[in-house]
C-alpha cells in the first residue's frame, strides 16, 4: 500500500513529517515523499494509492491519523477530511500543467520515475535537432523570461549562440528573492531533474558544456534536492562528457547566494558566483554577449529554464497556442498572503487577478474584505479591490501601473495600512540596495525619512512633494530596477492609501 | 546546529582547494562559516592568502552578504519573517510577541539570535518562522514560546 505525502517545505511547515512518521510506523505501508501538488491549503495532504487512483485527505494533522485508519482511509474511505482525486479537484483541474506537470506526483529522487512519466522526452528530441533548430523552437514557443523582466528566451539564445567565444555558459537563476514567490523553491524540490532537463538543452542549444545553478541559500531543501539530482543525472549519464551518447557534454555545479536580494538581479549574480561583493554591472554590454567571466551567457529563471523541456516535446507552436497577446503559454502563479486558498497554479496568461484571487484564491483568509493586492513582489505594485479585472498578460499589466515579475500573488485584507507598506517598499529597497547608485542608496533612506513624516502628519504637503520629487529621481536614475521599481509599489500604496481605496 | 570550534590549522587544510583562485572568495567565505559558524578576524587573512586576493577584498564580500556573520552564531537561531505576504497575516505581531518577550528581531544573546529575513518561500501559509532552520507555518504568537524552549 503506497501513501504519497508532500516533503515540500510548506508541507513540512505545517507538520507533514509528522504526518508521514504516522503513517510509516504502520505495517504494511510504504510512505513516499512527493514534492506537494500546490494546493497549500491543504497540506499535510495525504494521498492514498488505491486500485480506484490516488484518494487525497487533507489537511492532516497527525492527531488525525488513527481516525482515519478507522474510517477506512487506507481504501479510500469516507471521512470529512477526504479531497477525493486531486486531478478531478476544480483547483487543479482547471489548471495547464506543462512545467508543474509532475510535482506533486513523482518522486523527486527517483530518475526512474521521472523517465516513467515523461521526463527527457524534450532532450531527447532537442538531440535530433541542431543546435539552432533548437533556439528556433523556443523563439517560436514565445517563451518569455519568468525571472521578472520578461525578456524573450529565444532571442537571448539567439545572441549567446551567435557571439564568438572559447566558451559559454548557462546560469540558472534561482535566487527567488521575490516575496510572495515560491514556485522555484517547489520545481526544485518536486521535480529537480525538469530543471536539469532544460538546462542541458539550453547547453545544446548555445553551445555551453558549464551550467550554474544560482540557488539562495534560504532554501537549504532545494539545495540538497538539486546537488542529489546532478549526481543521479551524471551516474546515468545525463550530464557530463558524453550525455546520453550523444558525445556532446554538459556538466551542472550549484552555486549558493548569501543573503543580498540583490543577487537576484543577472549582473550581481554573475559577480556574485565570481566570487565578489553583489554589485550590480553596468550594461551594455548584456550578459548574453559579455557574462560570466566576460564569456557569452545564458541567463534564465529557473521557471524559464524549466519550461523549455515541454516546449522541445511538443514544438513550439503547441506552447504558443497558449496564452493571450504578447504573453504565450502558461504562467506559474503563487496565491499568498491573507488568502483563504493559497498555492501555486499553472494557467495560460490571460486569467485575471480577480479570478485568481476571488475563485482559485476564495478570497481572504480572514474573511473579511480584500483591501489590496500586490502583484508582482516587493517591486510590484498594489492595487486596490476594484482594479482586480486586469488580466495577467506583460503588457495589460504594464498598461495598468503594474508587473507579473515572477508571478506572485500577495492578498491583503482591508486591515491593511497602506502607509505602513508603502514605507516597507522603500526600507526594504534601503536595506538590500547594493550602493552603486546614489538615487537608490541615499534616496530610499532619504524616502523612508519623508514617508515618516507624512505618516506622522508634519508638512504633509511639502513631504509629499518632496517624495513625489525623490520617486522620480530613483526611476530616472537607477541602473536597476530595485532603485528603479521602488517607486511602484510606494506610490500605488500611498495613492490607495490617500483614495480610502 | 553543532559546529566545530575555530581551528586555523582545520581551516588551512580545507581551504586548500581554494589555493589561488579569486572567484572562490564567496565560497570560501561560506565554507568556513558551515563549519565554524561564523568567519572570524583570524579566517580574513588566511581566505586573502588562498585566493590571492587582498584582505579588503574578503572584508569587502564578508561585509556585503546579510548572511555572512564574524560573531559566532548563538545556540538558537530564530528568525521572522518579515516580508509581505506574512505581513499580511500578522507577522508585526509576531515581532512584537519576540520584543515583549524580551528578544526584539536584531537581538542576540549567546543562546538566543533573532533575525529578520525577507521571505522563506512560504508565502501561502505564513506568518513564518525559522527556527535553527526548521521552517514553520501558520504561526501564531505561541511560537515565541517554542523558540524559547
Ligand atoms: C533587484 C532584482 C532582483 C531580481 N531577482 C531575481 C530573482 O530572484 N530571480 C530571477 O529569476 N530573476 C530576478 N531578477 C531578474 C534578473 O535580473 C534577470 O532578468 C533574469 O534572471 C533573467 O532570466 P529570465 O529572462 O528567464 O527571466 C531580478 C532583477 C532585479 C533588478
Ligand atoms: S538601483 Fe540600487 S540596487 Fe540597483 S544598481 Fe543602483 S544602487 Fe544597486
Ligand atoms: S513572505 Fe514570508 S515566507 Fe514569503
Amino acid at each position: 500500500m503506497r501513501v504519497c505525502i508532500s516533503d515540500d517545505t510548506a508541507a513540512r511547515s505545517v507538520g507533514a513529517d509528522a504526518v508521514a512518521h504516522a503513517f510509516a510506523d504502520l505495517a504494511d505501508v510504504e510512505v513516499v515523499r512527493t514534492g506537494s501538488r500546490g494546493l497549500l491549503w491543504l497540506e499535510p495532504l495525504v494521498e492514498v494509492e488505491t486500485p480506484e487512483g490516488r484518494i487525497a485527505y487533507g489537511p492532516v494533522r497527525p492527531s488525525d491519523v488513527e481516525d482515519l485508519l478507522r474510517a477506512g482511509a487506507l481504501h479510500g474511505g469516507a471521512h470529512a477530511l477526504r479531497i477525493g482525486d486531486i486531478a478531478a479537484h476544480p483547483w487543479f483541474a482547471a489548471q495547464d500543467r506543462l512545467t508543474f506537470a509532475r510535482v506533486g506526483i513523482v518522486d523527486p529522487r527517483s530518475l526512474d520515475d521521472f523517465v516513467a512519466h515523461g521526463g527527457f522526452d524534450g532532450l531527447r528530441r532537442a538531440l535530433t535537432l541542431a543546435p539552432s533548430a533548437i533556439v528556433e523552437e523556443v523563439v517560436a514557443s514565445g517563451l518569455r523570461g519568468r525571472g521578472g523582466a520578461g525578456f524573450p528566451a529565444g532571442i537571448k539564445w539567439r545572441t549567446v549562440a551567435a557571439t564568438e567565444s572559447d566558451r559559454r555558459y548557462v546560469v540558472c537563476n534561482a535566487d527567488e528573492g521575490d516575496s510572495g514567490t515560491f514556485a522555484d523553491r517547489m520545481l526544485i524540490e518536486g521535480d529537480p531533474f525538469t530543471l536539469i532537463e532544460g538546462m542541458v538543452i539550453a547547453g545544446l542549444a548555445v553551445g555551453a558544456e558549464h551550467g550554474i545553478v544560482y540557488l539562495r541559500s534560504e532554501y537549504p531543501a532545494a539545495i540538497e534536492r538539486l546537488e542529489a539530482a546532478i549526481a543521479t543525472a551524471h551516474l546515468n549519464g545525463w550530464l557530463g562528457d558524453d550525455i546520453a551518447g550523444s558525445g556532446h557534454a554538459f556538466d551542472l555545479e550549484v552555486r549558493v547566494g548569501a543573503g543580498a536580494y540583490v543577487c537576484g538581479e543577472e549582473t550581481a549574480m554573475l559577480e556574485s558566483i565570481e566570487g565578489r561583493r553583489g554589485m550590480v554591472r553596468a550594461k551594455p554590454p548584456i550578459p548574453a554577449m559579455r557574462g560570466l567571466y566576460g564569456r557569452p551567457t545564458v541567463v534564465n529563471n529557473v521557471l524559464t529554464l524549466a519550461s523549455v523541456p515541454a516546449i522541445l516535446r511538443d514544438g513550439g507552436s503547441a506552447y504558443a497556442a497558449r496564452g493571450v497577446e504578447r504573453s504565450r503559454g502558461t504562467q506559474v502563479f503563487q496565491l499568498g498572503g491573507n488568502i483563504a486558498r493559497g498555492g501555486v497554479l499553472e494557467l495560460p496568461f490571460g486569467v485575471t487577478v480577480r479570478q485568481l484571487v476571488e475563485d482559485f484564491g476564495g478570497g481572504t483568509r480572514s474573511g473579511r474584505p480584500i483591501g489590496a493586492v500586490q502583484v508582482g513582489g516587493p517591486l510590484g505594485s498594489y492595487l486596490g479591490p476594484d482594479e482586480l479585472d486586469v488580466a495577467t498578460d506583460y503588457e495589460a499589466l504594464l498598461a495598468a501601473g503594474g508587473m507579473l515579475g515572477h508571478g506572485g500573488i500577495v492578498v491583503f485584507d482591508d486591515t491593511v495600512d497602506l502607509l505602513a507598506q508603502a514605507r516597507f517598499a522603500m526600507e526594504f529597497c534601503a536595506i538590500e540596495s547594493c550602493g552603486k547608485c546614489t538615487p537608490c542608496r541615499i534616496g530610499s533612506t532619504r524616502g523612508v525619512e519623508t514617508i515618516d513624516r507624512i505618516i506622522a502628519g508634519e508638512r504633509e504637503d511639502a513631504n509629499r512633494e518632496l517624495l513625489d520629487d525623490l520617486l522620480v529621481t530613483m526611476t530616472d536614475g537607477s541602473l536597476c530596477a530595485l532603485g528603479g521599481l521602488t517607486p511602484l509599489p510606494v506610490r500605488s500604496a500611498l495613492r490607495l492609501a490617500a483614495t480610502g481605496r | 546546529m553543532t559546529y566545530e570550534p575555530w581551528d586555523e590549522g582545520v581551516a588551512t587544510a580545507m581551504l586548500e582547494p581554494f589555493t589561488s583562485d579569486a572567484t572562490l572568495v564567496l565560497v570560501a567565505l561560506q565554507a568556513l562559516q558551515a563549519r565554524f559558524g561564523f568567519v572570524p578576524e583570524a579566517a580574513v587573512p588566511l581566505v586573502a592568502h588562498t585566493c590571492n586576493v587582498s584582505r579588503a577584498d574578503v572584508h569587502g564580500v564578508l561585509s556585503f552578504y546579510h548572511e555572512l556573520r564574524t560573531q559566532p552564531p548563538a545556540t538558537r537561531e530564530v528568525r521572522v519573517c518579515r516580508a509581505e505576504a506574512c505581513q499580511a497575516v500578522g507577522a508585526r505581531d509576531i515581532e512584537r510577541a519576540f520584543a515583549d518577550a524580551g528578544h526584539p528581531v536584531g537581538s542576540r544573546t549567546s543562546a538566543l539570535a533573532v533575525d529578520a529575513v525577507y521571505c522563506l518561500g512560504n508565502c501561502a501559509l505564513g506568518p513564518t518562522v525559522e527556527i535553527d532552520g526548521a521552517v514553520h507555518g501558520r504561526c501564531d504568537t505561541d511560537i515565541v514560546r517554542e523558540a524559547l524552549r
